[in-house]
């Protein structure tokens, strides 16, 4: 592989819009929800970012848009060097060899009239990879165990498997082309707690060993904290923060961040009796109808008359952190 | 407790949950225990060994001619009595099955292929492919179906290969409805765009990952489906626009039996009965694959054993 | 509090299921109280039977195929045996749940109000005007904006928090003595999950009811808990108060589940704990300690009796392990 110095993905300006339609017998109005509106990031190779935010604040849909699952409306993703919005068919089905996704559902993301040996083989079928049938099952074999399982289990069927041995089973198919770049959405989420840890380890364990390169899509801060290098905040369609791991997770700066910080449950009863949590008024305004000026100004406890009027960039500081807030105007 | 553990699954522990059994094998298990669809499933073997060996097991040649011996009621010889040229019914109900079945089968063959077709795509691509397909398999649907089947055959020309052509086309927009509806379905589960995510094409979509999700409502139709386009060919036959003299089938044999009510009735008691039969097992065993392959009713009885 | 009598007191509490496979065994003698004013947190995975084991309490699960056993006392009064007449008087009025899924656990085509007013009127003698008054009361008391103006509003017009809180405030409406929470917040985003933790504990302060908190996340329990009882394969293998089962875990499991949790933020990732293996299947219980396959410090062999009882370990503290002795410390 081609070794070059700049980031494996930078995105800019990623937006995606879908439209939508007013339900109701008579169709009233109908316009467009800007679920991704403006995202740009960028991720080195081998490292991980983690991309974090509440239900509808489009994070998942950042992550389709970037394989082109969901056709983004605007802006540009770079992978590798290579234009990705504007490639072909034929040339974006050769580029997915090399991005992989892993999701959030291990019970829907199988298909459930397929082996687990048809499952893994597939990406292999469609891009002619290890060709002949005793390559093939010996591939499958060794991505069974590359994810802890037991490399018999070719012929078994989805059924047949907990939530997380399936989700071993979804790792190994997004590793059979060898891709270098994995967006995993909210891996772990459908899982029980201690199931969780072994997906955790083994996600980390598969980077040390083949410098994966990750973005990780999840609700849930500990577990972004926990593996990310660099963590993004999304509220809104937009990123408002992104910073290293410890500087976001130690000094956060948007007021979001700080408050979703605060609200999540610490497994430790005496820190969590002693903290000060802010709990936000109101809800997520509609993505239909994003407020103006700053997008989080309908709930911010910090909100002065400016952040009505102009909406902050995401702004970078002298310490690489970046924040997307009229409090922390940058280093222009 | 320090230790770095060993996480990855154990084998013993991370066995499967249930042993593996074919599904072919749990459906028909199932069949079985339903009293109505195991008769249906009964009389299907055996119509179908009559269809392919009737004429082995038939005393008479079905349209051998034997005037002397016309009208005669059921009797050792003719346990279903004889017609008015005196040619056995028995054999001649024996020989129709063959003619239904050939019928059923390739009309049923005919609207499956046609409709399934027609729906994957209207479903999958959705849009103005969608909507052109549609509309056309609503105009086809919006004729009372022998009407339709009767107008096809008046441009063709009666005869038992239009008759099959008549009733495959009249049938397309059930497959096709059937097929649409599962493929609206099946095309947003997460799978599929998994396999989107690896590169599969459109193509290795539809045909992998979408076909095999959305067969249980189309079996169940197809069985159904055999009975409409038995009854269908039966009644074509009886107007005189399908099979045609001599061969045997059970439309025309109600039909020439009509002349005869009085002093032959089971010349058309018999094959009515056979047509009834069928009908019926056709439909149970319909009923009894919905339920079997109903994946929510399999989905309670598994739950249960994992309830949260 | 614990001096006085417990409002709720469950008591070796069975509930067997039958399926095709077999009969499943999916909660195995569990007993626990509750006082007033009191939060009991029900942790456990999914399969534990903490949901059904809630269910079961209410009389809530269809039998067959469920058959329950042992016994519920609420004030003294067994709610397995009354009649299914005296249920429906005790359920929602003396004692209420709150589901996990929001969006399902209301219906979609009554009004808030109505859905609201109809447990109110059944249960209090109150006016039709008097019970209307009532609702509103209750959803100004949950925190929604201009409730006399939501009250005629349906349920697909709230979003996921809020409809939450309509279930809450339809859970407190006959000011029960216990609120059953059977993962209230897990569908909900954290800073939602933060306001709705808040209230209860708010609601609860004022009201002095007993709260039952089933959930899997040990974070809110860190927060909301006053005791906690882990249930494992259908059994509880370790209750004790808050600060004791989070400072001085004694069950492996406990252990290793509190290990297994990332925490945000603290110092170098490190790798997480992570227990092997999967929970038995129910229907196929090993005899003796159902951790025992995935357990990182068993004793051999492994102890033949089912279940392991729960031994004290420490004030108000007891654990259902046979390596857990009172000096033993892990973690």
């Amino acid at each position: 592989m081609a070794e070059s110095t700049g980031p494996l993905l930078a995105v800019e300006d990623l937006r995606v819009r879908f439209p939508v339609r007013s339900t109701g017998l008579v169709r009233r109005h109908s316009g467009e929800v800007s679920a991704v509106d403006g995202v740009s990031f960028a991720i080195g190779r081998g490292e991980t970012l983690g991309l974090v935010g509440e239900s509808g604040c489009g994070k998942t849909t950042t992550g389709l848009a970037l394989l082109r699952l969901v056709e983004p409306s605007a802006g540009r993703v770079a992978f590798d060097g290579t234009e990705v919005t504007t490639l072909g068919a034929r040339a974006l089905r050769a580029l997915r060899r090399r991005m992989a996704m892993i999701f959030q559902d291990p019970y829907a993301s199988l298909n459930p009239r397929m082996s687990i040996a048809s499952i893994i083989t597939e990406p292999l079928e469609i891009h002619g990879l290890h060709r002949g049938r005793q390559h093939r099952r010996r591939r499958v074999g060794e991505l069974l165990e590359l994810v802890g399982l037991s490399p018999d289990y070719g012929n078994r069927y989805p059924h047949e498997f907990s939530g997380g041995q399936r989700q071993r089973i979804g790792i190994a198919r997004a590793l059979a082309t060898e891709p270098d770049f994995i967006v995993a959405d909210e891996p772990i989420a459908a899982l029980d707690v201690s199931i969780q840890a072994q997906i955790m380890n083994l996600l980390e364990d598969l980077q040390d060993t083949l410098g994966l390169t990750y973005l990780f899509i999840a609700h849930d801060l500990a577990a972004v904290g926990h593996i990310s290098d660099r963590v993004a905040v999304m509220y809104l369609g937009r990123v408002v923060e992104v910073a290293d791991r410890a500087a976001l997770f130690e000094a956060p700066r948007h007021p979001y961040t700080r408050a979703l910080l605060s609200a999540v449950p610490v497994a430790r009863p005496q820190v969590e009796r002693r903290r000060d949590r802010i709990i936000l008024g109101g809800e997520v305004p509609s993505a239909a109808d994003p407020p103006s000026g700053c997008r989080f100004r309908t709930r911010c406890p910090v909100v002065f008359d400016r952040c009505s009027v102009v909406d902050p960039v995401l702004a970078r500081q002298q310490d690489g952190h970046q924040v997307a807030c009229h409090h922390w105007p940058g280093i222009a | 407790m320090t230790d770095d553990p060993e996480d990855r699954a154990t084998p013993g522990a991370g066995a499967p949950i249930a042993e593996h059994r074919t599904r072919t094998r749990e459906t028909i298990g199932i069949l079985l225990t339903n009293r109505l669809s195991a008769f249906g499933l009964v009389v299907m073997g055996l119509l179908i060994f009559t269809a392919v060996f009737g004429s082995m097991v038939a005393p008479y040649d079905p349209t051998s001619v034997d005037i002397p011996a016309r009208l005669s009621g059921p009797s050792l010889d003719h346990p279903f009595g004889t017609d008015n040229l005196g040619r056995d019914v028995f054999s001649r109900v024996l020989a129709g099955a063959r003619v239904s079945f050939q019928v059923g089968i390739v009309a049923v063959g005919i609207s499956l292929t046609m409709g399934v077709v027609t729906g994957l795509v209207a479903g999958f691509y959705s849009g103005a492919a969608d909507a052109v397909l549609m509309r056309a398999m609503d105009m086809l649907f919006a004729f009372p179906a022998i009407l339709l089947a009767i107008a096809v055959l008046a441009v063709l020309g009666p005869g038992i290969t239009n008759a099959m052509i008549a009733i495959g086309i009249v049938y397309i927009p059930i497959f096709a409805r059937i097929t649409r509806a599962s493929t609206l379905v099946v095309k947003e589960e997460l799978y599929v765009r998994a396999a989107r995510s690896v590169g599969a094409s459109d193509l290795r979509i539809l045909r992998r990952h979408i076909l095999p999700n959305i067969l249980a409502p189309i079996i169940v139709q197809t069985s159904l489906s055999l009975a409409f386009a038995i009854l269908a060919e039966a009644a074509l036959s009886f107007l005189g626009l399908g099979v045609q003299r001599p061969t045997p089938a059970w439309g025309r044999m109600l039909a020439e039996g009509r002349d005869f009510v009085n002093q032959a009735p089971w010349m058309g008691i018999f094959p009515g009965i056979a047509v009834f039969v069928t009908v019926l097992a056709f439909n149970f065993v319909g009923d009894g694959l919905r339920d079997a392959l109903d994946p929510k009713q399999k989905s309670v009885i598994e739950s249960r054993g994992r309830a949260v | 509090m614990s001096a006085s009598e417990p409002v709720l007191s469950v008591r070796n509490l069975t509930v067997e299921i039958g399926t095709r496979r077999g009969t499943a065994r999916v909660v195995n003698d569990i007993s626990y109280d509750v006082h007033r004013g009191e939060t009991v947190a029900i942790v456990g995975e999914s399969g534990s039977g903490k949901t059904v084991s809630a269910l079961a309490l209410m009389r809530l699960l269809p039998e067959p195929p469920a058959r329950v056993g042992g016994r519920v006392l609420l004030d003294g009064v067994d709610l397995l045996r009354g009649s299914e007449r005296e249920l429906c008087r005790i359920r929602g009025h003396r004692i209420a749940m709150v589901f996990q899924d929001p969006m399902t656990s209301l219906n979609p085509v009554l009004t808030i109000g109505q859905q609201l007013v109809e447990p109110i009127r059944l249960h209090l003698p109150l006016t039709a005007g008097a019970a209307r008054d009532r609702a509103v009361e209750m959803l100004h008391l949950v925190g929604i904006p201009a409730p006399r103006h939501r009250l005629d509003d349906y349920p697909h017009q709230f979003s996921g928090g809020m409809r939450q809180r309509v279930m809450i405030a339809m859970a407190l409406a006959c000011d029960p003595e216990v609120l059953i929470a059977d993962e209230a917040t897990t569908a909900l985003d954290v800073t939602t999950q933060a306001q709705i933790v808040e209230l209860v504990a708010g609601l609860q302060d004022r009201m002095g009811m007993a709260v039952v908190w089933i959930t899997h996340d040990l974070g809110v329990v860190a927060g909301i808990a006053d005791r906690v009882a882990v249930m494992y394969a259908g059994q509880v293998l370790e209750e004790a108060p808050v600060d004791a089962l989070y400072e001085d875990p004694r069950h492996p499991y406990t252990t290793g589940l509190l290990a297994s949790v990332p925490t945000p933020g603290i110092d170098r990732p490190h790798r997480l704990f992570a227990i092997p293996g999967l929970p038995p299947d129910p229907v196929a219980l090993p005899p003796g300690c159902p951790f025992w396959d995935r357990c990182a410090v068993r004793g051999e062999p492994r102890a033949e009796f089912t279940p392991q009882p729960l031994r004290p370990v420490g004030s108000d503290h007891q654990v259902a392990c046979s390596c857990a002795g009172p000096a033993a410390r892990h973690g």
